[in-house]
């Protein structure tokens, strides 16, 4: 047991006690600790006061400012909604069609489908929208169901291949692994790569591609967008050209889904995408300008 | 003897019933868990027999009237190794977030499996094995008596590297309980309550059998450590199984509940298992090393009491703008707040403890080591209150800000008071006239403070990067970024982060080299530096303890 006794390096006296050579001074409290500490108990008093803090029965004390978490997150959103609306209610009452006219209307409705692309569409198509392996690239002139601005409305709004859904874009190619042969499918491989150049043509791949493909694909394979029946002689794959790839689709057959957002989204934003993928650099021209009645009952925007 | 048939009789039985248990398994992960306990159980039958047999034939003898340092000498080399193991996964999965090439498409080694693995490996593994071998060798010379029920410790010892291996084991096998930080299954969690218990007993029967009249500081936070930890152990793991012989369970707890207990736990992680049983380790080798007393018994009333009150309710703050509701979040908030002093009175009482020897962190390089983690400490217990703050915390919650706080505390405070305790430890308990090298523990002084550096500026300015990014509305009252945008700007963080942990692992590897080779009994010759003295002869307890 040390005893009490002033230590020299510090001159404060020591409490006493020993515990295997360790010692302790009797140092007073620092008093900017205890000050602060006190501070920061006034500070919790106060702020208990002022926001919602003390369980009861039923609630909690509200708090002398009306604070909560979620009155402030509406009032975020209404901020933010009612610094949208004009715009919003400017593309609701402007048909699809005529908005190439108003570039400034046209900017803001890119604007609001970029944002609404980040959110709802990146998940397959990418950020940049380049897509990926059966995810189609959206920067091209490469649209499978066409890409004037009411065709990628439409696709938007109805979605391709839903399966509980009538007004879905929809067709079907068939698994030919049940139709042709091994040698004809291997044939039918090297005519199809061959119309881009990837091989030399095969006479007896065009007979097979003349007899199950050209009427969906056309003759010269450039595709049909009322059957969303790719185009397979620009070099653009959608799953792939090599062989080994080819020869699973062919045998198998592709069908991507891509969901109906008329069921997630509202019609002034998917407006915004259509305006926004268009926008991507493989936009077309629409067809030539109806009547503006027939345009007026036509259009699906509706608030 | 009777006790001695009884014990191998127990084991005996254990291993047959976990092997039973493997035959009735309902899922590969749980036969695996049991085969590994059936093995475990039965190399304590063999170790049992044999030290019968080495006792019988005296080819060992058992000396009970010094300290019982065995444990402690086996916890500082598990330390060791597990500390480098878990800065290994930390590395390894810091590059799979910088590079997602690297979680090689397998499921054994994908992110999600390796997480846990690391974090339990570093804060059970490392900070749980040098928790429970301080305490063992301070509670031990701060009462001057041999530890109580010799056996049961190294129950305790064993028992807790096998928790360690069946929950990384499990955890690689893609078995978690999906609570973070207490991610072992409820076959796991029960062999664990069984060792704390063993724990406590050791820990409380030393107490009781103290030759000093008072109970020393550190053994205050160790007790608070060890009481706390259980409680938060048994309830957040309360859980109902699918099977007895299945390793899946389900929370008894749902929704926001849940949640918060889940913090409760984890908060109160940080809070007992990081916080209060470090700090044990501080108010013992801080002194000894220092060669001063304590700076204030006062003090360390004060901030014990106020700190285990108010740390208890802390863990809302990390449920803040969730379904959780405004009350708690403010519980947890305001009692945030006012832990920021009572956490800092012990960065006090550690760092002022050097009064009077402030020229040891020029000349020591252990305490330089030991003046770093208090420093580290102290920024950490500031940031934590700060970011509790609901404004702040709308912020940085969610991003890797968070990681950044957490590994200031864990690299700089846990790791760095860790390293140094076992610095001071190794000659000591081998018996070595001083470490290897102190010049070596200079180059793990800098590679880890620059480690450090590296990892919480990077994650610092990514977690601000982040938050910014999440909510960045354009002009026209659009969100601006895709998430996969933000992930992106943050690679270059990311690198930066694993850079830093490359500099942490190798400075553990410097220190684990040099406390083997002092385990080894190699001395490096060197220019000497300054070296604290050990008097082997009063290393000892006060009045002998009669053999039993």
């Amino acid at each position: 047991m040390a005893h009490k006794h002033i230590d020299e390096a510090t001159g404060t006296p020591t409490v006493g006690h020993e515990w295997d050579g360790i010692e302790e001074l009797d140092t007073p409290l620092p008093r900017w600790w205890l000050i602060t500490f006190i501070l920061c108990i006034v500070f919790a008093v106060g702020y208990v006061i002022f926001y919602p803090a003390i369980p009861l029965a039923n609630s909690a004390t509200p708090g002398t400012l009306g604070w909560s978490s979620r009155g402030d997150l509406a009032k975020e959103m209404a901020a933010d909604t009612s610094r949208r609306a004009p715009v919003f209610k400017a593309i609701a009452i402007t048909p699809l069609a005529q908005l190439p006219a108003n570039p400034a209307l046209l900017a803001q409705a890119i604007e609001g489908g970029r944002a609404a692309f980040k959110v709802h569409c990146v998940q397959c198509h990418g950020a940049g929208a380049a897509g990926s392996v059966g995810y189609p690239n959206l920067n091209d002139d490469d649209w499978l169901w066409g890409g004037d601005l009411g065709a990628i409305e439409h696709t938007l709004i109805n979605g391709i291949r839903n399966p509980d859904y009538d007004e879905t874009r929809n067709s079907q190619m068939p698994a030919f692994g049940e139709i042709l042969g091994n040698a004809e499918i291997e044939a039918v491989i090297t005519h199809v790569r061959s119309l881009s150049g990837l091989e030399k043509p095969s006479l007896a791949g065009a007979t097979v591609f003349a007899d199950n493909c050209a009427a969906c694909h056309g003759e010269n394979g450039k595709g049909n967008r009322d059957l969303g029946a790719p185009n397979i002689a620009d070099s653009i794959w959608l799953y792939g050209g090599d062989r080994k790839t080819l020869k699973h689709t062919i045998t198998y057959a592709r069908g991507g889904v891509m969901p109906r957002w008329n069921a997630r989204l509202n019609p002034v934003t998917i407006k915004m995408l259509a305006a926004y993928v268009h926008s991507l650099g493989g936009g077309e021209a629409g067809p030539p300008p109806v009547p503006a009645e027939v345009a007026e009952a036509s259009t699906r925007v509706d608030e | 003897m009777d006790f001695r048939i009884l014990r191998t009789a127990g084991w005996s039985l254990a291993a047959l019933l976990a092997l039973a248990a493997a035959t009735q398994a309902v899922d590969t992960p749980f036969a695996v868990h049991m085969i590994i306990f059936a093995v475990a159980a039965a190399l304590m039958v063999v170790a049992t027999l044999n030290r019968e047999h080495k006792l019988a034939v005296g080819s060992i003898s058992q000396d009970l009237t010094g300290y019982d340092d065995d444990v402690i000498r086996w916890g500082v080399i598990a330390t060791t190794f597990w500390g480098v193991v878990g800065l290994l996964a930390g590395l390894l999965i810091a590059s799979q977030l910088a590079f997602p090439l690297l979680n090689l498409d397998i499921e054994y080694t994908s992110f999600g499996r390796l997480r846990p693995l690391h974090t339990s490996a570093v804060i059970f593994a490392f900070g749980g094995n040098a928790l429970i071998a301080t305490s063992f060798y301070v509670v031990q010379r701060t009462c001057r008596a041999r530890l109580a029920f010799g056996g049961l410790a190294r129950f305790v010892f064993w028992g807790y590297q096998l928790f360690i291996v069946l929950a990384a084991t499990g955890y690689v096998m893609g078995v978690t309980a999906a609570r973070e930080y207490a991610e072992p299954e409820w076959h796991v969690d029960i062999w664990l309550t069984i060792v704390w218990v063993a724990y406590l007993a050791v820990f409380v029967g030393t107490l009781v059998k103290r030759r000093e009249p008072h109970i020393y500081v550190a053994n205050w936070f160790y007790l608070s450590f060890i009481i706390t930890v259980a409680m938060l152990h048994l309830v957040n793991n309360l859980a109902v199984p699918v099977s007895m012989f299945g390793s899946k369970s389900y929370s008894a707890f749902a929704g926001v509940q849940d949640a918060l207990t889940q913090w409760w736990y984890g908060h109160n992680a940080v809070g007992f298992f990081l916080t209060a049983g470090f700090l044990a380790m501080m108010y013992y080798f801080v002194p000894k090393q220092a060669e001063r007393p304590v700076y204030s018994y006062r003090l360390s009333i004060m901030h014990f009491w106020s700190l285990i009150f108010l740390y208890i309710w802390a863990g809302p703050h990390h449920l803040h703008y969730t379904a959780l509701p405004d009350w708690a979040g403010t519980l947890g908030m305001v009692f945030s707040i006012m832990l920021w002093m009572p956490s800092w009175g012990g960065m006090i009482n550690g760092l002022m403890t050097l009064n009077g020897a402030w020229d040891k962190i020029r000349t020591d390089p252990i305490i330089r080591m030991m003046v770093m983690a208090l420093a580290f400490y102290g920024m950490s217990t500031f940031e934590g209150p700060m970011m509790s703050i609901k404004s702040v915390n709308s912020l940085s919650h969610y991003t890797d800000w968070t990681i950044g706080h957490v590994h200031s505390g864990a690299l700089g405070w846990n790791g760095m008071i860790t390293f140094a305790c076992m610095y001071y430890l190794a000659p000591r308990l081998w018996n070595r006239e001083r470490l290897y090298s102190l010049r070596l523990i200079n180059w793990h002084f800098w590679l880890a403070t620059i480690g450090i550096v590296l990892y919480t500026a990077s994650m610092w300015v990514a977690g601000i990067t982040q938050g910014l990014m999440w909510r960045e509305y354009g002009a026209d009252g659009y969100l601006v970024n895709s998430f996969i945008e933000t992930v992106e700007a943050l690679h270059p963080m990311y690198l930066m982060r694993a850079t830093g942990g490359l500099f942490y692992l190798s400075g553990g590897l410097i220190f684990a080299f040099n406390i083997a080779m002092t385990i080894k009994g190699r001395i490096r010759i060197e220019k000497p530096m300054t070296e604290t003295p050990y008097d082997a002869a009063a290393d000892r307890p006060l009045l002998a303890q009669p053999a039993e």
